[in-house]
Order: C-alpha cells, then sequence, then structure tokens
C-alpha cells in the first residue's frame, strides 16, 4: 500500500513539476521556479526548514564513554574528515561523489556530537534534541547495533534520513531495515558467508566451535549465522556463552569454554569485551588449546590485547588500510586520515567517511534534501566508486553492496611497521555471499 | 554444561570472584556504616587506583611499587576528597551525597580519559606470579589463585584495624552512636576523614591488584560499582563481615548459574538480591535499625 500510494504521489508530482517547469521556463523569473517547484512538497520531517539557510546539519550520536568508546571515537574522526573534504570540495571526496563542489548542493555541512555510550536511549535522546533545536536533516551513529536499531525507528518516525555507522547485526537492514536508514558495511549473515568457507578450508570439517556472544541483537543474529553457515561443513556448537555487554570479567564463561572441549572459539563479542574476554582467554591457557576466530574485525583489537594474540587470527572486515595497496581511493583516504589524526584509520573511520560521502552522492544526485527524493536517489542502483572498489545500494533493503575483506593476523615478527597488524588475504565480491533482501523480514515502510 | 569438573571450576571460581568483590565491598560498607554516605564515586576509585599504579608500574616496571602507589595515593585522595567536599554533605539529605558523589565520579572518569585516553591499559602480573596452574579439576591462571591470597591478607589487615584496635573501636562507636562519640570528646570528623581515606584505600588496592585480571579502562569502575552495590545489600549495609559473606555469595552465584545458563549469570545476581530484601531487608549480617 505504501509503496503504491508513494508511486501515485510521484507520479502526481513528476507531472505537477514537469507542467511548472515548462510554465517556469516559458512565463516565470528563474528565482520563481523554485518556489512553484516545493509548492508541491509539503514539509516533510525536518524539511525544508533544515535545507533553507547557508548550511546543514548532521546529528552524530557516538559512544565516547563505555566499552566501545574507543571505536566511537575512530568512526568520529572519519565522519569529521568526511565534513571537511565536503566542505572543501576534496578531490577523494569528489571521486566518490562525483558531483560533489563544495559543501552539499552548495551548503556547507555543519554538525554537532553527542555521547551515547553505546546506548540506544541516549542516542535517541540526543539526535530528537539534534532534530528539534538544529533541525538536523541526517543522522548518524551506533556503534552497537541495538543503537542503530533504535535509530532506524526513530528515523522513520521522524522521517530523518539515518546512516548507519558501525552495525553488523542481520536485524539494521533486515527485520528492523526501514526507508529512511541505510548502511555501509555488511550484513553478520555476509561476514559469515565469507569467514565459514576460510575457517573450513583452515580447520577442516566437522570441528566443534565454543561461542562468546554478547547480549543484544548484533551477537546473537552473528552467532546465528556463524553456526548456520559452519552447520553446513559439518561443525557443531559446543557451547554458546552468552554474557551482557561490558562484563568486568569473563572467567566463568571462560571455565565453562575451557571444559567444554571446542577445537575453535568465535569470539563475537566487541570493542572492550573483546579486548577483555581474549586477554582473559589466553590467561586460562584457552588460546593454546583452541583456534580463535572472529567473525567481524574489531577495530584496535590487535594492539590493545598486545602479545600478538591475533597473530594466526581469521576475520572478516570491511577495510583494512593496507588495502591501500590495491584500491588508489583507498591510498588516498590513508594518508589524508593519517594527516590529520597521526594513524592509520580502522574500519570505523572508514566506514564513518564512505557513509557520508555515499549519502552526499545520493543529495546531489536528487538535487534536493527532500527526504523521499534523496530515498529514491540511494535506491536508484547506481554504481558507486568506494575505497574498496565499485558499490551499490541494494533498493529493496537498503544495504550496500559491497565487497568482503578476510584478514589474518601477523605474528609480531612478522609486521612491518607498528601498525601492520592484519594480512589481507582475500577480497571476497560482496553480491553472491549475500542473503535475498527479504530473508531477514525487511519491509522497508513508506516515503512520506 | 554441568559435569562434575566445571562445576568444582566454577565453584572454585566463584571464591576467587567473590573475593575480589569482597574486597571492592568492605571499603563502600565501611564508608557507609560510619559517615552514612552512600558514596558513588566509590568504583571510580576503584579504576583510579589501578590508573595511579599503572603509571607508577610505567615509571618502575615494578608491580610492588605499583600496589603501594595505586594504594596510598587512593588513600591521600580520600582524605582530600573528604576535606574539600564529603565533609560538607554530612547533614546534607541523602540525595544531596548521591549528588556529589556521583558528580564526583563523572569527574574522576573524564580526569582519566583526557590524561590516558579510552584504550585499554594492561599492568601484567610478576614473572613469578603468571602462567597457569593445574589445579586438578581446572587449569587456572597463577595469578588469581595469589588474588584470593592477597585480598584474604587486606580483608584480614581490615578487620584487624576495625575490630582489634583502638581506632577501629571508635570507628564502630560511630558507627553505633555518633552523637554520644562526639559528646565524649572524641574529634569524630577526624575520624571520618581517617575512615574515608581507609574506604578509599581499600578501592584502590582492589583497582591495582585487579589489573593484572582484567585490563584497565577509565568506565572499568562502572559496571564493578553495581555488582559492589549488590553485595553490599545483600550482607547487609554497613556490615563488614556482611561484605565478605556478600561478595562471596555474588561469585558464586555469577560462576555456578553461568555453568547453567551464562545469560542469566549476572540476572540472577539481582534476583537474590531481591529474594534478600524482601526476607531480610536489613541484609544477611546487618542489624534492624541501623541505617
Amino acid at each position: 500500500m505504501g509503496n503504491d500510494g508513494s508511486r501515485q504521489g510521484e507520479n502526481r508530482r513528476n507531472f505537477i513539476r514537469l507542467g511548472l517547469g515548462a510554465a517556469a521556463g516559458l512565463a516565470l523569473p528563474a528565482g520563481l521556479a523554485g518556489r512553484a517547484f516545493a509548492a508541491d512538497q509539503p514539509p516533510l520531517g525536518t524539511w525544508p526548514v533544515g535545507a533553507q539557510g547557508n548550511s546543514v546539519f548532521i546529528g552524530i550520536a557516538v559512544p565516547r564513554t563505555g566499552t566501545y568508546a574507543v571505536q566511537g571515537e575512530d568512526e568520529l574522526k572519519g565522519w569529521q574528515l568526511a565534513v571537511e573534504h565536503l566542505n572543501s570540495g576534496h578531490p577523494l571526496m569528489r571521486q566518490i561523489s562525483t558531483r560533489t563542489k563544495k559543501g552539499v548542493l552548495g551548503k556547507e555541512v555543519k554538525y554537532g556530537v553527542a555521547d551515547s555510550a553505546a546506548k540506544p536511549n541516549n542516542a535517541v535522546q540526543a539526535e530528537q534534541r539534534f532534530i528539534t533545536e538544529n533541525h538536523a536533516i541526517l543522522m548518524t551513529g551506533s556503534t552497537s547495533s541495538a543503537v542503530a536499531v533504535a535509530m532506524n525507528k526513530l528515523a522513520q518516525r521522524e522521517k530523518v534520513l539515518y546512516v548507519t555507522g558501525i552495525s553488523g547485526s542481520n536485524d539494521t537492514t533486515g527485520k528492523d531495515c526501514v526507508r529512511y536508514g541505510f548502511r555501509q558495511n555488511f550484513y553478520g549473515q555476509t561476514a559469515a558467508a565469507a569467514l565459514g568457507p576460510v575457517l573450513v578450508k583452515a580447520y577442516g570439517k566437522g570441528k566443534k566451535a565454543a561461542y562468546m556472544t554478547p547480549d543484544y541483537t548484533y551477537g546473537h543474529t552473528v552467532t546465528k549465522s556463524m553456526q548456520d553457515y559452519l552447520a553446513t561443513a559439518g561443525w557443531t556448537t559446543v557451547t554458546n556463552q552468552v554474557s551482557p555487554l561490558g562484563a568486568p570479567d569473563y572467567s566463568s564463561y571462560l571455565l565453562n569454554i575451557a571444559n567444554s572441549g571446542a577445537d575453535v572459539l568465535i569470539n563475537v563479542n566487541w570493542g572492550h569485551d573483546a579486548v577483555l574476554s581474549t586477554q582473559q582467554a589466553q590467561k586460562f591457557g584457552i588460546l593454546d588449546k583452541m583456534k580463535l576466530a572472529i567473525p567481524y574485525q574489531i577495530p584496535f583489537l590487535a594492539p590493545e590485547t598486545g602479545g600478538g594474540l591475533t597473530a594466526g587470527v581469521y576475520a572478516a572486515t570491511d577495510f583494512w588500510w593496507t588495502l591501500q595497496d590495491k584500491f588508489p581511493l583507498a591510498k588516498m583516504f590513508v594518508q589524508e586520515f593519517e594527516k590529520k589524526y597521526g594513524y592509520k584509520p580502522e574500519w570505523g573511520a572508514n566506514n564513518a567517511y564512505m557513509s557520508f560521502a555515499l549519502w552526499a552522492d545520493a543529495v546531489e544526485n536528487a538535487g534536493t534534501f527532500y527526504p523521499p527524493d534523496v530515498i529514491k536517489s540511494f535506491e536508484a542502483g547506481r554504481k558507486l566508486q568506494s575505497t574498496v572498489g565499485e558499490v551499490y545500494f541494494r533498493k529493496e533493503d537498503h544495504q550496500l553492496v559491497r565487497p568482503v575483506v578476510i584478514v589474518q593476523g601477523k605474528k609480531p615478527g612478522e609486521m612491518k611497521n607498528k601498525e601492520d597488524y592484519w594480512n589481507v588475504i582475500e577480497i571476497i565480491p560482496g553480491e553472491p555471499l549475500m542473503q535475498k533482501p527479504d530473508a531477514f523480514g525487511c519491509n522497508l515502510g513508506t516515503y512520506t | 554444561m554441568i559435569t562434575w569438573s566445571n562445576f568444582v571450576s566454577q565453584l572454585f571460581n566463584g571464591l576467587a570472584l567473590g573475593a575480589l568483590l569482597a574486597l571492592i565491598s568492605s571499603g563502600l560498607t565501611i564508608i557507609y556504616g560510619t559517615l552514612g554516605v552512600l558514596n558513588l564515586a566509590h568504583g571510580a576509585m576503584f579504576m583510579l587506583g589501578g590508573y595511579a599504579g599503572f603509571a607508577a608500574y610505567q615509571a618502575t616496571n615494578s608491580f610492588l611499587v605499583a600496589v603501594i602507589v595505586g594504594s596510598v595515593s587512593l588513600l591521600a585522595f580520600g582524605v582530600v576528597m573528604e576535606r574539600v567536599i564529603v565533609r560538607h554533605f554530612y547533614s546534607r539529605p541523602h540525595e544531596d551525597q548521591l549528588l556529589v558523589t556521583f558528580g564526583l565520579a563523572i569527574c574522576i572518569i573524564e580526569g582519566v580519559r583526557f590524561f590516558f585516553g579510552s584504550e585499554s591499559r594492561n599492568v601484567p602480573a610478576p614473572e613469578a606470579l603468571s602462567g597457569i596452574v593445574s589445579l586438578g579439576f581446572a587449569m587456572y591462571p597463577k595469578y588469581r589463585i595469589v588474588l584470593m591470597g592477597i585480598v584474604a591478607a587486606a580483608l584480614l589487615a581490615l578487620f584487624v584495624v576495625l575490630y582489634r584496635t583502638r581506632l577501629g573501636m571508635i570507628v564502630r562507636a560511630g558507627i553505633e552512636d555518633p552523637v554520644m562519640v562526639d559528646s565524649l570528646g572524641i574529634n569524630v570528623y577526624r575520624v571520618f576523614m581517617v575512615v574515608f581515606g581507609i574506604g578509599a584505600m581499600a578501592a584502590g588496592f582492589a583497582g591495582i591488584v585487579n589489573a593484572p585480571v582484567a585490563s584497565l579502562t577509565p568506565d572499568v569502575g562502572e559496571a564493578i560499582l553495581v555488582q559492589t552495590f549488590v553485595v553490599v545489600v545483600i550482607g547487609g549495609v554497613g556490615s563488614f563481615p556482611g561484605a565478605i559473606l556478600g561478595g562471596l555469595i555474588a561469585g558464586e552465584i555469577i560462576s555456578l548459574t553461568s555453568m547453567v545458563n551464562p545469560g542469566y549469570a549476572y540476572v540472577m545476581l539481582f534476583a537474590a538480591m531481591t529474594l534478600v530484601l524482601m526476607v531480610r531487608p536489613h541484609g544477611l549480617l546487618g542489624q534492624p535499625g541501623r541505617e
């Protein structure tokens, strides 16, 4: 119903647009044409108020405290660099968003930052404030899929676009997908489909796996996807240790794993939880007995755990800085980021940068900030240049179709410099890995 | 996964977990029992002790120096905090005390984040205490076993101070009736300052001896604080033996529940607290009528 209704609305709008456009071209001064054009688009969300001045505002809610604080700060730097590049019309930005000159549709981009502490309630409250007080025309944030899912609902309700930060849950563009939400990084299912064959090839069929799962949407969906894939190779789950976000100690979970007889430990924990659980697994002697695998590479895991604990570990990731050897845009991004912040970017920063660049491309191609038109621009399926090659958004679930990068941890002796933690062993095209758009029950909802 | 060896492993692990919780909780309960101040900055002080020790370890490479610095610096911090801020809130409502200590906690956490960042910091255990030992029923980190002994010694020292010294006698008398102690000519405020300092030192000591177990972040005290309150409520607010008993019970609940269903390990802790509040509102070893 919603789709049909909006299609009718679109046809009507196109009809009036064409008619008025022709009339304006013949009879009206150019300045009045825009007003006649806007008359058919009633105010929606923060539009048009949020797009009327010389600038537009983006609300960023990112964890700067709590378990995901380190990853959040990295993401924030990616967004800040993107805004800087948008406003200056940087060549890197213009190679991704090819119509960009300076700003977005000539308007300067401003932003506000709030600490979400990876809590959905904090993020929603902060973004609601950005909508009310700053008329934000775009929202972003997360490093927790629980936040991303909550933000999706806010975006759809308030009719303000939302591009996710880090969010690996199958729910984000699956059962909790919305018309107003778009995700740049891949599904947990896609990570499992990419990493699974690598694990089976490395460790064989019929293995016993132990899981460590954070108790929220990301953890449960990623663990399920890994279990489903590995079951096809005869792997079994001997134990699944579900723990709360920010658990101060993992000893009781690790004892269960130590006594489980597992061959492989698949650690789905994230942020500091992943650091602590991995360090403690080593102290309990588990990493001497079991292989460690990480479905979603965790930014800064390798340096924070220290002692080469990630050596030999397989993980799926969006981006690793050595991709600069293969992709020219990745090289530009790494150089620009390092020049500004003094370290090589992690994938959270890359994801953040790309999400703004792809949004700018959608707006520039729509020629307006009017949300339904921007959404349709995202949904047009344009092939876009990114830091990992050509990508496009799937219109049915608003998921970016993009390659998955498989990395393996290096031993300390193999590292060529102090940030050379991972070896890129495979770059797998995304499309064949992905489930059908409706496999997780996505129903995008209405445009207006 | 219930097997005999796993059960014994978890039982033992519960003791180790509980011992540390008991140590942190004892500082909290001593301060509350004596001063009537519910110190929401206790978790932040636990963290600060860890970072003070970390800084000392970076400078000296000595774990022993780290432990001394982590403890003594928090003793000093506690004394200053009591004299400058907390003292002015003894006669104020509990809400004011909660707000001021909560605000202090935020300042401490963000101060540490400003200087050290959010990244994990590691303080390794001394070489002789590192590694894994076989207990027959499980392989267990050597340092965690040693930590049980360290905590037991620290709790014993606190017990001696509280129950076998003149200071301890005044503290316990102050818990029962501060007005009477004051009227006997004893400078209660000086005692309060010392008590707050000892409570802070217990938190700082726990923070640094726990650092080789769980890497430091500015937020490390937050999750611990919640558990510590549960321990104090279970054991009895203001009761030193109650903190020890409550800590051991909490450790066993977390460990043994994880064996049956790990997802409920922390939930069961709160369920136990609720049960205690319903059946024995003043806690297992607390006394009715005491605040």
